[in-house]
């Protein structure tokens, strides 16, 4: 830490392996360049579309895309368009949110158990798999009645809060590994303590792994988060989401199909774009899990093993 | 001299010729074989030499056809005549376990966990006898080839599933495979790298009766030129994809040509040495295989290398023809441009090498008793319970790992701690390092007794206790930069940030890095160099006592001897003390000064490395050297060895009294009432001479070496 | 081993008990039933709010609410719903519902998704793999509400355009309770169940066809299947015989939770294809501020995870001689 300039230096180089590696993935590249299309997209439509999510055009009931109305609008004179903006804009920020916030708490849990053993260990794990009996689906929409009105941040909370078992567990199973390896022992034999252990040695040598199930969980978050506001039990009215969104629409798929396919594709191809990435960076961050010989062949298409809380899969993502 | 004469037979059961092999990478395409050649003759043994990436596995698997489909092959591989080469996997499966036969390196994941070992030895017999093999007779036969490689109880263990079976018995478990057929050809590719030296020394002897009851040729794949000495026939050493040289084994120990060949030989420490020989480190690391530069490959590595050698690679020239009665090529053969001079040096490799005896610390002429003692151990205990079972977790009893153990250490000295895996050496140093109250018995470091330390005292002995771990892969963080980590103690030990970067170049140029390397990450680094990082890293506070946990066993043989150069000279120049954990023999006995040998927990023999090593007392201790393989053909093959029966018996459940009359040679030799005194009465471990103590009720010196 | 087995046993009842007892007071907190009662109009006599209260046991702390319920629940009462409706029998007729409707549908989807998993695997980097890869990322990134929705769409579509407007697929509840021989029943409950299982089977070959996928290739690199070959076996036969009967072991837990999470992966296709099966019931409970419904589903669920913990042990056991205790 004190000597800033060769470590930035030779992380830059490292930085860079990486970033190669990425771009030679044509598709994950595409894919990261749809997850930023759709960012800007949605986080400026107020500056070019001409009609705003919570407006209503009298003029104009369960109109198919036309004219000023790109996406149509749906039963009472609602933009489709700038109301499936707002809505991805909900989910893309819930989800990342909710990755971030799950991912982090997972490797704090997870690190600490795995390296202290005993009572940590086992209380940890006993409250993994309490909260792995109860699914985060059934306690946040049973909760969902006392926060309805609230911030959405309250959602964001409670998505995280359910959602980082898996991870931990994984977290918890490489720390054991690395526990043992002989450069975490020498570590400690040299009398640095714990904490700083698990700062220097075990969570960056987890880094890859990390990153990864961050991306997986921001899918997995976007996904509980329209679930649940599918049923209403998420984000709550005038606001909206893609779920709420597909929600409305399901019931006229077959005559207002405008009103669900809409909604429903920003929102597949969204989750899909973001696992797309994912798997490019952990081909990227962790070139084991990959074959050198599908680089000869030009074929990286979407073949990786997607094993996103498999504990021997992952395993390899240590170094 | 002459080696026996293989059979005469009309034609080698085995002919390679002209053999390429490539893979695909992300780097480009690695050329793993190049242009190799070879025959093996029914009955004959040839031994394929080289370092891990030499491409002898990958000429093995490209004879047996079970090279990955990426990989691209051509040349010629015949078998009795027939091209194996663009064979379909139906014909090559006919030929595959009936005629061709392999035992692969790596005996704990050879076999299919999921059924009994006696069913997948049938299941060899059955692929191939389709319809006039009945299932009952495979499995009578199954029975028999266990007991023929050695398993006792077979009908039984038939039955028994493969992690039931230690490793040594899974490897004979997958010989017996190999012979279910009776092959023509058996391919062993490191067959015993992965074992113990005893257990090596038992599978060597099942892999003899295996050809002498099938007469089938053998090429048996190794890095260990002592293996194969007292085994093979012919030898073909192979360096970057290339067969660098070849010719019987004998010639080939006596008179090697190729620079290669002889650093190889002279880089192994020898258990036989009575004086300290030099070793000849290799520098350097083998070519990467993708892009090899024209000229020869061991070049920047050569210390004879000439301008001459940048330019062209040497194709292998004739230095002694081949016996005129031999159906494959016994004919001695070098690839090097410059023979002239290896053969002016009268090949002796420390003159080639420039290599010399390392000095000794002027503190090593104080008499021992006259210097500070910097470890005591006295009757150290550590037993722990276990549980097993993936799923059902149950307490399987206490493991007494280590089970009242003493020994000490002065300054300047090196100890030898001993033993087969699994006879608690390594959990020894763990508690040692762990500097906590032991669970029986005391450790004082430095004259402090860890068990009253506080947290305080303990952080400042930190400083003078040193590991260096033995997997320089795992030792190092692989994410961090070189300088950070060799800086690491230092930081955690409150050194200003000015004194650091003082000290991590001084610290680099001493174990023989570069100032400039600190910038760079481990993973650039070989083995060899990672070892030496972790071992500047030991030095950084400057201690006195340092802990090395088979400091070389990950090495290649060439790399080894550079390593264990460097620990000489620096604790020569820096009158370090060493605790020396191994299970190689003849390192220690190069590098100790003195050696305590262990088993299952206990101390069975300790003292003046010359004195147990000369004139070893414990039967097995002298098992233990017995078993050392010695890399020079004409004393193995005079040599009689001392075979142990069976595995280490589980610590959880030692043998009462002695615990080693389980494996004994001498116990069943004894009277009834002798034998009396070893069941029911541990022997205690008394002095049998000044600075040797023995812990036998029947110790007695037989020379071994 | 006895021991052993009713250690774990003790520690899944007490996961049990405390998972729904967490529910159970979460909702009390989170819900408030009266508030129907409170805003109908005109307004009920104060009178009529505390007596629904004191029925609801609203009076009670919460920890003393559950263990009354709990002690009901133990007599086989699970008590009633805020409509005084008993819950015990509505629970069986549910149960039963949710287990026709999924019982086939994860039957299929295993077996599909290891065949796919292990094609991909043997057939890695072939178009049949990049196919069914795509299928995987896609079906995984599609929620299941939508994939539902839009099976429910099309096969309306094929009645009313291939068909010719004969109803085939009927893709709301399940029967349409018609009395009628046996045949009659037959069909009639297989036209309601098709499109449902359709998508069932779709979510579960996904799923499981990336981890068998996997585990093949973990073990296609292994020295065993090398022996295997070595010893004489063809490839393909060396594959099958030690390649996919140890890939399997890792999969067994997957299958077992794959039945333990049944509830809550049904919520939607129950929801959308009108089947009122207990994922139904749990939205249901939910939307009415049902505490009881709730603590009994979740109940459900924490006993369908208990026993496919279970489940996974003794499957685990069965194809794992590592882990048999002799």
């Amino acid at each position: 830490m004190t000597e800033p300039s060769p470590t930035a230096a030779a992380a830059a180089g490292r930085g860079k392996l990486v970033l190669r590696r990425f771009l030679r993935n044509r598709l994950a590249v595409a894919a990261l360049g749809l997850i930023v299309l759709f960012y800007l997209a949605a986080f400026t439509y107020t500056w070019y579309a001409p009609w705003a999510y919570d407006e209503l055009d009298p003029a104009a009931n369960l109109l198919p895309p036309e004219g000023s109305h790109w996406f149509g609008t749906n039963q009472i004179g609602g933009d489709m368009f700038a109301q499936t903006m707002r809505g991805l804009q909900k989910s893309l920020t819930i989800g990342l949110l909710a990755a971030l916030f799950s991912t982090g708490v997972a490797s704090i849990v997870g690190a600490a158990a795995g390296y202290f053993g005993g009572w940590t260990d086992r209380i940890a794990m006993w409250v993994v798999d309490l909260l792995l009996i109860l699914p985060p689906f059934l306690i946040i929409s049973i909760l969902s009645p006392a926060f309805r009105g609230k911030t959405w941040f309250i959602l964001v909370g409670l998505i995280a809060l359910f959602q980082w078992m898996i991870t931990a567990r994984m977290v918890r199973g490489m720390t054991l590994t690395l526990r043992e390896r002989e450069f975490v022992k020498a570590a400690k034999f040299m009398g640095q303590p714990a904490w700083r252990i698990i700062a220097k040695h075990i969570v960056p040598n987890m880094a890859s792994l990390l990153i990864i199930d961050a991306t997986v969980n921001v899918g997995v978050a976007i996904i509980t988060e329209t679930s649940l506001s599918f049923f209403g039990f998420g984000v709550q009215a005038p606001d909206v989401s893609l779920g709420t969104l597909i929600a409305n629409g399901s019931d006229a798929v077959r005559t207002f199909p405008w009103l669900f396919y809409i909604p429903a594709g920003f929102l597949v191809l969204t989750v899909l774009a973001v696992n797309f990435a994912g798997d490019g960076l952990r081909d990227a961050l962790d070139p084991s899990s990959s074959r050198s010989r599908r680089r000869e062949r030009k074929r990286v298409a979407a073949a990786t093993q997607s094993t996103p809380d498999s504990e021997t899969a992952t395993a390899g993502a240590v170094v | 001299m002459t080696p026996t004469p293989p059979p005469a037979t009309d034609a080698p059961v085995l002919e390679v010729s002209g053999l390429d092999v490539s893979f695909p990478s992300e780097s480009g395409r690695v050329h793993a074989v190049r242009g190799l050649s070879y025959q093996v003759a029914a009955g004959e043994v040839l031994g394929i030499v080289g370092e891990s990436g030499s491409g002898k596995s990958v000429s093995s698997l490209a004879v047996m056809g079970l090279l990955p489909p990426q990989a691209r092959i051509s040349g010629s591989i015949r078998f009795r005549g027939r091209e194996i080469i663009g064979q379909s996997d139906a014909e090559l499966s006919k030929l595959r376990g009936k005629k061709i036969a392999m035992v692969f390196q790596d005996p704990l994941s050879a076999l299919t966990p999921v059924y009994p070992v006696g069913a997948q030895i049938a299941e060899a017999l059955l692929v191939h006898g389709k319809g006039t093999v009945t299932k009952e007779q495979a499995n009578r036969r199954a029975v028999e080839l266990l007991d023929l490689v050695g398993i006792p109880n077979a009908a039984q263990r038939a039955k028994s599933f493969p992690h039931e079976f230690s490793g040594g018995m899974r490897q004979r478990a997958v010989i017996a495979i190999a012979i279910a057929n009776d092959p023509d050809l058996i391919i062993a590719d490191e067959p015993t790298t992965a074992l113990d030296v005893t257990v090596q020394a038992q599978v060597l002897e099942v892999l003899k009766t295996a050809q002498e009851v099938t007469g089938a040729g053998i090429v048996i794949i190794t890095h260990d030129l002592g293996v194969v000495a007292g085994f093979a026939d012919r030898l073909m050493v192979m360096y970057a994809g290339r067969a660098v040289e070849q010719g019987p084994v004998d010639t080939l120990y006596a008179r090697p040509r190729m620079p290669y060949t002889l650093g190889l030989l002279g880089s192994i420490p020898r258990v036989d040495a009575h004086e300290k020989q030099p070793l000849v480190p290799i520098e350097g690391q083998p070519p990467s295989l993708v892009d090899l530069p024209g000229g020869c490959p061991f070049e920047p590595r050569c210390p004879l290398s000439a301008d001459v050698c940048r330019d062209t690679e040497p194709a292998l020239v004739t230095l002694a023809p081949a016996a005129p009665d031999a159906v494959v090529d016994t004919a001695h053969r070098a690839a090097c441009l410059r023979l002239d001079e290896v053969t002016a040096h009268h090949a002796d490799a420390a003159e080639v090498y420039g290599a010399e005896v390392v000095a000794q610390a002027p503190a090593a002429q104080v008499p021992r008793a006259e210097r500070d003692t910097v470890l005591d151990v006295r009757d150290l205990v550590k037993h722990y319970a276990v549980t097993k079972g993936a799923v059902f977790r149950r307490r399987a009893g206490t493991v007494r790992a280590v089970d009242g153990i003493s020994f000490d250490i002065v300054a300047g000295e090196t100890l030898g701690l001993v033993g087969e895996s699994g006879c608690g050496k390594s959990t020894t140093l763990m508690e040692i390092l762990d500097l906590a109250m032991p669970s029986g018995g005391s450790v004082a470091v430095l004259g402090k007794d860890v068990a009253t330390l506080t947290a305080k005292e303990r952080k400042a002995i930190r400083r003078d206790l040193q590991v260096v771990f033995q997997d320089p892969m795992a030792a190092l963080d692989p994410r961090m930069p070189v300088g950070d980590i060799i800086a690491e103690p230092m930081r955690v030990h409150g050194h200003s940030a000015g004194a650091i970067e003082r000290r991590v170049p001084e610290l680099l140029g001493l174990v023989g890095l570069r100032p400039e390397h600190a910038d760079r990450y481990p993973a650039e680094f070989s083995g060899g160099q990672r070892q030496r990082i972790g071992i500047a890293r030991a030095l950084a506070l400057e201690p006195k006592l340092v802990v090395l946990d088979e400091p070389v066993s990950a090495l290649d043989v060439s790399i080894q001897a550079g390593v264990i150069n460097l620990l000489d000279e620096l604790k020569a120049k820096l009158g370090l003390s060493y605790l020396f954990v191994a299970h190689d023999l003849s390192v220690v006995r190069h590098i100790a000064d003195r050696v305590a040998v262990m088993y299952l927990g206990k101390v069975v023999e300790i003292g003046d490395v010359r004195t147990v090593f000369e004139a070893p007392q414990h039967p097995y201790t002298q098992a233990l050297l017995s078993a050392i393989p010695i890399p020079d053909p004409v004393k193995e093959r005079e040599r009689t060895r001392i075979i142990l029966t069976g595995d280490l018996p589980s610590p959880a459940d030692p043998p009462s009294g002695c615990r080693f009359r389980t494996r004994c040679f001498v116990f069943p030799q004894l009277s009834e009432e002798d034998r009396q005194r070893c069941v029911e009465l541990e022997p205690p471990r008394t002095a049998k001479a000044d600075d040797h103590d023995v812990a036998c009720h029947y110790a007695k010196t037989r020379e071994v070496v | 081993m006895t021991g052993f087995l009713l250690r774990r046993f003790a520690n899944y009842i007490a996961l049990c008990l405390v998972a729904t007892f967490a529910a159970f007071s979460l909702a009390s907190l989170a819900f408030s039933p009266l508030d129907e009662l409170k805003l109908r109009n005109p307004p009920p006599p104060q009178a009529t709010i505390d007596a629904k209260a004191a029925e609801l046991h609203l009076t009670m702390p919460i920890p003393e609410r559950f263990f009354v319920w709990l002690g009901d629940v133990l007599h086989g009462n699970f008590g009633r719903t805020v409509t005084d409706q008993p819950i015990t029998d509505e629970l069986f007729r549910r149960m039963g519902v949710s287990l026709r409707l999924f019982l086939l549908g994860i039957t299929i989807g295993i077996i599909i998704g290891v065949l796919v998993g292990v094609v991909s695997a043997i057939r890695q980097y072939k178009i049949s793999d990049y196919l069914a890869t795509t299928f995987s990322f896609v079906v995984l990134s599609t929620p299941v509400f939508v994939i539902a929705t839009v099976l429910k769409a099309g096969a309306q579509s094929v009645n009313d355009n291939l068909l010719g407007g004969y109803q085939f697929f009927i893709v709301q509840g399940e029967t349409s309770g018609l009395d009628g021989g046996f045949g009659d029943v037959l069909l009639d409950r297989l036209q309601h169940i098709i499109v449902p299982t359709l998508a069932i089977v779709l979510t579960q070959v996904a799923y499981y066809s990336r981890y068998q996928r996997s585990a093949m290739l973990d073990v296609l690199g292994s020295d065993f299947l090398r022996t295997a070959q070595a010893k004489g076996l063809t490839r393909r036969k060396a594959l099958f015989k030690h390649g996919l009967r140890t890939a399997l072991i890792p999969m067994a837990t997957l299958f077992a939770f794959g039945f333990g999470l049944l509830v809550t992966g049904g919520i939607f296709t129950e929801k959308i294809f009108g089947w009122y099966g207990m994922g139904d019931w749990l939205v249901t409970g939910i939307q009415k501020q049902d505490t009881n419904i709730v603590a009994t589903v979740t109940l459900f669920i924490a006993v369908c995870v208990l026993l496919a913990g279970w489940l996974a042990d003794v499957l685990y056991a069965l194809l794992d001689p590592r882990v048999r205790i002799r």
